[in-house]
C-alpha cells in the first residue's frame, strides 16, 4: 500500500494549463493538483472547461502553455496510451471498452496469457476473474461485456484501467446512467482504491454524489479555475453559485416583465407530458409575448423536457392544446406545422447540417415545411439569407460558406435564423448562449427580447442564471428529470432559481 | 446567376478536363476515332457510340447518385436490371402492348427500390447490407421470370427503344439524356436536391428541421429502382431478348464508380447529377478508347483499377486532411 | 443462452432440418459419399470463406476474392504452361503474390482512410484484369503432379471420398477457427469490429491488424484459387465470377454480423453446407431449377439480417432502458 505522501508533493498537479481552440480559449491558467489517497470532484457546467482538463491530463490534447508534474516530475503525454503508462487512467461515462469482447478479453485484450502460442482462455478467464475479485465482483467473465448493466460495466473499466495504470484513476461521469444502488457498488470501488493510496478524480453533475464520495471540490466556470474547497466545509447553495456564476447578479435585475399579464389564456399548453423513466409528467402553458426560462443542473431533465415539447422523442400520453384546440405532435414535422421552432443543445449533431451553405441552413426548414414541391427561389433564399446575416449579425463572408466552418456564436445565429424564417409562434431554445463569445452572447439576449416583445412565444433552457432572470418572465427549475418549481416575476432572482435547484432532493427513489 | 453558374462549371471542371484527355488520348492513339458519319438516318461514329453503349450505366448512375447523397449505396441495381429485362421480355412475348409492358417493367423496378428503401428507411438496416439481398436474390428471381431460358422476341417497335434511332441519335442516348435532364431538373428546380443533402450529411439535425428524412429515402431508393428498370429495358430491346444470368452483371459497380469519379463523396452529401452522367461517359470512353486504339480488350479493367485508385488517392480523407493541415497550422478541438 | 450465440444456433438449426427434410425426401442424401461431395465442391468457397468472415468481423468487405480466385486459375495454368517449375514452387510464387495483393489493399484502406467496399472494388478490378493479360481464354491444366494431388482421397466408411480438397477446407477452418478465437489477433480483429476508435484506445495495433487481415483473406484467396484450379484443370479468367456474393452470404448465413464486431469462423463452414445442401437438393430432386439457389439464400439473407437488427435492437433498447430508469 502507498502510504499518502507529504501534503506539499501533490500526486497530479496542473500549473496555469491554457488551451485554445479557434474561437474558444476553453482552458485559461487553470490550476489543479491532486492527493494520494483522496478523491477529488470536478465541477462545472457544460463548457467549463473539465473535459479540457481532462483530455489535457491524459493525452488526449496537448496543452498550449502551463505545465503538469506528476509526482513532482513535469510529464507531456502524446496520447492517452502514454499517459496510461505514466500511471493515469481514464473511465468515460460511455464505458470505453468493446461491448462485443468478453469481459476477460476486455480486461487483458493485448496481454492475453499464452500457452503454446494459443491464448489460453482458461488463464485469461482466471486472471480476469482475479482481477474482478478485488472489487467484490464475481461474474461469469466468459460473457461479452454488454450482457451486463453498465455498472458493472464501470468497474470493468475501472479494473483495467487501474490495472494498467495505477496511481491516478479519472472516473469522467461514470455514475450518469446509474441506479442508487448501482452507484453504491462503485462508490465502494472507489473508496477501496483510495484506501489503497490512488488518487481519484471524480466528474459528476449529482451534487448529492459529488458530497457523498468527494474530499476536496475543484469548481471550473469558462476555462477558469473559480475555486477548490474542502468538500466537508462546502454547502450546497455556496457550490451550486460557484458553479453557475452571478457577478452580474448582485440584485434583482428585474426589467419590467414582473407585470406579465397572466389573465389571458394561453398560446401552448401542455397536460401531462411526460415518458417514464425520462421526465415526470408535467403540465406547462406558454403565453403570448412570454419567455419562460428553464433552470436545473445538467442531466437534470431540460434537454428532455424540450425533446418530448417538440415531439423529437416519444412521450407517454398527455395532450398538447395550442390556442384551446388540440394538437396532435407526432413527429417535429407536426410541431413546426403547428408553429414551433427548436434549437437543439448539440448544436453540431442535432442543429447545423455542416457541409451546407448559410444559406441553405438558414431555409431548410422552412423549405421543409413548405414540402419540396415548393422550392424557395435562389433570390429569395439570398434576400433571406442577407436579411438574416445583417439582422443578427452573423460574421460570415458571404451566405455560401459552409456553416461548419463559422464559430459556434455565428452557427448559434444561423440557426435561431432558420427558425425565425418559418415565422414561429413558439420557439424552444436550448442553451442557445452556450460556448459562444461575448458579444454574440448579448446579441442573442437582445434578440430573445425583441421577439419577445413581437408577441413570440419563448422557452429558453439555460445554465447562466443571470441570464434567465434577465428575460424570463416565468421560470421552471428542473431537478432529478422532476419539473419542481415555478418562479413568477418578482420571484425570479439568482438566489431564488439556486435554492430550488439546492434544495436536497428528498429520498431518491430506486431507478426502474 | 453568374456566381452559380460559375460554381457549376468549376464543380464539373475535373470531370470534364479527364474526359476531354480521354478522348484526346484515344484521338491521337486512332486518329480516325473524331470521324462521324450519317447514314440511315443517324450519326455513325465512335464518340456516338460511347454516347450509346454508355447508355445503361449513365441511367444507373443517376438514381445512384441520389442513393449516394444521402449516405447509402444500391448494391442490386444490376440485379434489377435482370428482373425489369426479363419481365419486358416476356410479357411482350406474351402479347401484351409495348406501353403495358413498359408500365409493368417499370412498375416492377419501383417496387424493387420500395423493397430497398423500406428495409434501409423503416428497418433501420445499413443501406450496403439490405440491398445486398436484392443483389444475390435478384438474379434467381430474373430465371423465374424467364424460366432460365434467354427469352426472345421479335417486336421491332420494343427492339427500337434498344437499336432505333430517335433525331440523328441512337435511342438509348436520347433517353438517358432526357432521364438526365429531366431528373436534374426535378432535383434542382424543386427543393428535392438541397433535402437530400441536408438528409445525407446529417440525418438527426435534418428530421429536427422538419424534413421528412424516412419518406426521401424511400423515393431515392425508387428512383433508383426505376433507373435500373430503364436500364433493363434498354439492355433488353437492344439485344432481342432478357439474359438473366448476364444482363446488368457487374454494372452496380460500374454506376458506382461513375458517380465517385463524378466527385460525389460515398460518404453522402453535395452531388451532381451532371458531373455523374459524364463520370459514366468517361468510363465508357475508356471502355470504348481501349478498344478502338487497337489495346486487346483485356487492359480494359487493369486500366480502370489503375483509374480507381488515382481518384480515390486524390478524394481521400487523408490526403484532405493533410491539405487542410497545411493551410491550418493550428489545432482543431 | 448468450444471445450472440443465437444466430449461430439459428444456423445449425436450419442445418439440421434442411438435412433432415432433404433425408426423407432422398433417403441417399444422408450418406458419406453424399457428405464428400458436398465439402469437396464447395472447397474453394469455402476456404475463400474462412477469410471472408475475419474481414467481415473487422467491420470491413473484400469484394476482389472472386476475381483473384481467376487470376491465381490463370497464373498457375500459364505458368505450368511456359515453364518447367514446380507446381509447388509456383503456388508458393503465387501464395506470396495474393498475400501482398491483399496487404496492400489493406494499407490503402487503413493509410487512405477509403471505405474497404471502394478499395477492394478496384482490386476486384485489378485482380480480373490481370487475369485477362494472362490470358482471355481457358488454359487446361496437365501436370503429373496435378492429376496426382486429383486422386488423393480418403476413403471413409459408406464409400464416401474426402477429396485432397475437401480435406484442405476443413483444415483451413480448424486454422481458421483457432486464428480467430485462440489467438491474440483473433481478438484484436474482433475488437476493430467493435469500434476502430476504442480498439485503438485500448492498445490494439490497428494499422498492423487491418494489413494483417487482409493479407489474410489475400493469401486464403490464392488458397481458394489452387483448390479451385484443381477442381476445375484449368484457368480461365472469367471463372468464380460473383464468388465474393456467395462467400459473404456464407459468412452472414454462419451469424456473422455484417456490420462487423461478432461472429464465427464454425457458423461460416455450416453456412457453406447449407448453400451447398440447397443445391445438392435441387440437384437431387431433378425438376427445380438452379435459380431456387439464389433466391432461397436471399431469403436466408434476408431472414438472418433481419434476426442480428432485431438482437441489436433488443440490446439496445435494454441498454438505453437501464440508461433512462437510473439516478
Amino acid at each position: 500500500m502507498t502510504v499518502v505522501s507529504s501534503q506539499s508533493q501533490p500526486l497530479l498537479a496542473a500549473v496555469g494549463l491554457s488551451k485554445t481552440f479557434p474561437g474558444t480559449r476553453a482552458l485559461d491558467g487553470v490550476d489543479f493538483e491532486l492527493r494520494a489517497g483522496e478523491v477529488h470532484a470536478l465541477l462545472g457546467e457544460n463548457g467549463a472547461g473539465k473535459s479540457t482538463l481532462i483530455k489535457c491530463l491524459t493525452g488526449a490534447y496537448r496543452r498550449d502553455g502551463g505545465d503538469i508534474l506528476l509526482d513532482g516530475a513535469s510529464i507531456d503525454p502524446r496520447d492517452t496510451q502514454e499517459a496510461q503508462r505514466l500511471g493515469i487512467g481514464t473511465v468515460y461515462q460511455e464505458v470505453n471498452l468493446l461491448p462485443n469482447l468478453t469481459v476477460a478479453e476486455n480486461l487483458l485484450l493485448g496481454r492475453q496469457p499464452r500457452s503454446f502460442g494459443l491464448v489460453s482462455r482458461r488463464e485469461t478467464n482466471r486472471t480476469a476473474r482475479e482481477m474482478l475479485s478485488r472489487y467484490g465482483l464475481a461474474i461469469d467473465v466468459a460473457r461479452a461485456l454488454d450482457s451486463y448493466s453498465v455498472a458493472i460495466q464501470q468497474i470493468v473499466a475501472i479494473a483495467r484501467a487501474v490495472s494498467l495504470s495505477g496511481k491516478v484513476l479519472i472516473l469522467d461521469e461514470p455514475t450518469a446512467s446509474l441506479d442508487r444502488d448501482e452507484v453504491r457498488m462503485l462508490f465502494d470501488v472507489v473508496s477501496s482504491l483510495r484506501a489503497q493510496g490512488l488518487g481519484i478524480v471524480f466528474i459528476s453533475h449529482f451534487l448529492d454524489q459529488v458530497f457523498d464520495i468527494s474530499d476536496r471540490i475543484t469548481v471550473l466556470r469558462n476555462g477558469k479555475l473559480v475555486g477548490v474547497r474542502e468538500a466537508a466545509t462546502l454547502d450546497r447553495t455556496q457550490l451550486i453559485n460557484m458553479m453557475l456564476g452571478r457577478e452580474l447578479s448582485e440584485e434583482t435585475r428585474d426589467r419590467g416583465r414582473g407585470g406579465f399579464d397572466y389573465a389571458q389564456a394561453p398560446r401552448i399548453a401542455f397536460a401531462g407530458t411526460g415518458r417514464a423513466g425520462v421526465i415526470a409528467p408535467f403540465d406547462l402553458s406558454i403565453h403570448r409575448g412570454e419567455v419562460v426560462g428553464m433552470a436545473g443542473l445538467l442531466g437534470s431533465g431540460r434537454t428532455e423536457t424540450a425533446e418530448l415539447m417538440f415531439a423529437a422523442a416519444p412521450r407517454d400520453g398527455g395532450t398538447v392544446t395550442k390556442d384551446g384546440t388540440p394538437l396532435k405532435l407526432a413527429s417535429p414535422r407536426d410541431a413546426i406545422a403547428a408553429g414551433f421552432g427548436f434549437s437543439p443543445e448539440d448544436r453540431k449533431t442535432s442543429g447545423i447540417i455542416g457541409d451546407m451553405s448559410v444559406r441553405e441552413n438558414i431555409v431548410l426548414a422552412l423549405q421543409a415545411r413548405q414540402g419540396w414541391m415548393r422550392p424557395v427561389r435562389l433570390s429569395r433564399q439570398r434576400e433571406m439569407a442577407d436579411d438574416y446575416i445583417r439582422r443578427l449579425g452573423i460574421r460570415t463572408p458571404d451566405a455560401e460558406k459552409p456553416i461548419g466552418q463559422l464559430s459556434g456564436g455565428n452557427q448559434q445565429k444561423a440557426l435561431l435564423a432558420r427558425w425565425l424564417a418559418t415565422n414561429p409562434e413558439f420557439l424552444i431554445l436550448d442553451e442557445p448562449t452556450r460556448g459562444i463569445d461575448v458579444g454574440a452572447h448579448a446579441e442573442i439576449i437582445r434578440m430573445i427580447e425583441e421577439l419577445c416583445a413581437s408577441g413570440m412565444s419563448l422557452l429558453v433552457i439555460s445554465s447562466e442564471l443571470d441570464e434567465l432572470v434577465t428575460y424570463s418572465h416565468r421560470v421552471v427549475v428542473v431537478r432529478d428529470r422532476v419539473h419542481v418549481a415555478e418562479l413568477i416575476g418578482e420571484e425570479i432572482t439568482t438566489d431564488s432559481i439556486v435554492a430550488a435547484i439546492a434544495k436536497p432532493s428528498p429520498v431518491q427513489e430506486a431507478g426502474t | 446567376m453568374n456566381g452559380t453558374l460559375a460554381r457549376f462549371a468549376r464543380r464539373i471542371a475535373p470531370q470534364l478536363i479527364t474526359l476531354a484527355v480521354v478522348v484526346a488520348m484515344i484521338g491521337i492513339v486512332f486518329p480516325g476515332f473524331f470521324d462521324i458519319s450519317i447514314a440511315n438516318g443517324r450519326l455513325y461514329g465512335s464518340p456516338v457510340d460511347i454516347l450509346n453503349r454508355g447508355a445503361p450505366v449513365a441511367l444507373l448512375a443517376i438514381g445512384m447518385t441520389l442513393v449516394i447523397a444521402t449516405g447509402g449505396i444500391d448494391l442490386s441495381v444490376g440485379a434489377v436490371m435482370a428482373i425489369c429485362g426479363a419481365i419486358a421480355a416476356t410479357l411482350i412475348v406474351e402479347g401484351y402492348s409495348l406501353p403495358a409492358t413498359l408500365a409493368l417493367s417499370l412498375g416492377a423496378g419501383l417496387l424493387c427500390g420500395l423493397w430497398n428503401g423500406i428495409l434501409v428507411a423503416v428497418l433501420g438496416i445499413q443501406p450496403i447490407v439490405a440491398t445486398l439481398i436484392l443483389m444475390v436474390a435478384g438474379r434467381g428471381i430474373a430465371q423465374l421470370v424467364t424460366e432460365g431460358m434467354i427469352r426472345t422476341f421479335s417486336h421491332d417497335g420494343f427492339a427500337s427503344l434498344g437499336s432505333g434511332n430517335l433525331l440523328w441519335l441512337p435511342t438509348p442516348v436520347v433517353i438517358w439524356i432526357c432521364a438526365g435532364i429531366l431528373a436534374t431538373l426535378i432535383v434542382r428546380r424543386t427543393a428535392l436536391g438541397m433535402l437530400i443533402e441536408a438528409v445525407g450529411i446529417n440525418r438527426r439535425a435534418s428530421m429536427l428541421a422538419g424534413v421528412n428524412a424516412r419518406l426521401l429515402l424511400v423515393t431515392v431508393y425508387m428512383v433508383s429502382g426505376l433507373c435500373a428498370a430503364m436500364a433493363g429495358i434498354i439492355v433488353t430491346a437492344d439485344i432481342r431478348g432478357a439474359d438473366a444470368n448476364n444482363a446488368g452483371l457487374f454494372l452496380e459497380l460500374d454506376a458506382i464508380l461513375a458517380v465517385v469519379v463524378g466527385g460525389t463523396s460515398l460518404l453522402g452529401g453535395h452531388f451532381s447529377l451532371i458531373a455523374s452522367l459524364i463520370g459514366a461517359m468517361i468510363i465508357q470512353a475508356i471502355n470504348t478508347g481501349i478498344l478502338v486504339a487497337g489495346f486487346p480488350p483485356e487492359f480494359n479493367l487493369v486500366i480502370k483499377a489503375c483509374i480507381v485508385l488515382a481518384i480515390l488517392v486524390l478524394q481521400s480523407p487523408a490526403l484532405q486532411g493533410a491539405a487542410i493541415l497545411f493551410s491550418r497550422a493550428k489545432g482543431q478541438p | 443462452m448468450n444471445p450472440r450465440l443465437l444466430p449461430l444456433a439459428a444456423t445449425v438449426m436450419i442445418f439440421v432440418i434442411a438435412y433432415a427434410v432433404c433425408y426423407i425426401q432422398f433417403p441417399a442424401m444422408l450418406s458419406t459419399r453424399v457428405a464428400g461431395n458436398l465439402l469437396t465442391d464447395n472447397a474453394f468457397l469455402g476456404i475463400a470463406a474462412v477469410g471472408m468472415t475475419f474481414v467481415i468481423i473487422s467491420g470491413g468487405i473484400d469484394l476482389s476474392v472472386g476475381s483473384v480466385i481467376a487470376f491465381t486459375g490463370v497464373f498457375i495454368a500459364v505458368v505450368l504452361r511456359d515453364t518447367s517449375l514446380h507446381p509447388l514452387a509456383v503456388f508458393a510464387i503465387l501464395l506470396v503474390l495474393t498475400t501482398l495483393f491483399g496487404a496492400a489493399m489493406g494499407m490503402i484502406i487503413h493509410v487512405l482512410r477509403m471505405p474497404p467496399f471502394i478499395v477492394t472494388l478496384a482490386g476486384m478490378f485489378l485482380a480480373r484484369g490481370l487475369a485477362y493479360i494472362l490470358s482471355v481464354d481457358s488454359v487446361p491444366i496437365s501436370h503429373p503432379f496435378y492429376d496426382w494431388l486429383q486422386t488423393l482421397y480418403w476413403l471413409l466408411p459408406g464409400k464416401g471420398r474426402l477429396t485432397l480438397i475437401g480435406g484442405l477446407m476443413l483444415l483451413v477452418f480448424a486454422f481458421g477457427i483457432l486464428l480467430a478465437h485462440r489467438t491474440r489477433f483473433g481478438a484484436n480483429v474482433i475488437a476493430l469490429g467493435g469500434g476502430v476508435q476504442t480498439a485503438r484506445l485500448m492498445g490494439v495495433p490497428v494499422a498492423r491488424t487491418i494489413v494483417a487481415i487482409y493479407a489474410l483473406s489475400g493469401f486464403l484467396a490464392g488458397l481458394s484459387g489452387i483448390v479451385f484450379s484443381l477442381y476445375t484443370s484449368a484457368g480461365y479468367s472469367l471463372a468464380a465470377v460473383g464468388v465474393e456474393l456467395d462467400a459473404i452470404a456464407a459468412v452472414v448465413i454462419g451469424g456473422t454480423l455484417l456490420t462487423g464486431g461478432s461472429g464465427f469462423v464454425a457458423g461460416t463452414l455450416i453456412g457453406v453446407l447449407i448453400m451447398g445442401l440447397i443445391q445438392t437438393y435441387i440437384i437431387f430432386d431433378g425438376t427445380l431449377s438452379s435459380w431456387w439457389t439464389k433466391i432461397v439464400i436471399g431469403a436466408l439473407l434476408l431472414v438472418f439480417i433481419v434476426l442480428q437488427k432485431g438482437l441489436l435492437g433488443l440490446a439496445d433498447r435494454r441498454r438505453s432502458l437501464r440508461a433512462s430508469g437510473g439516478a
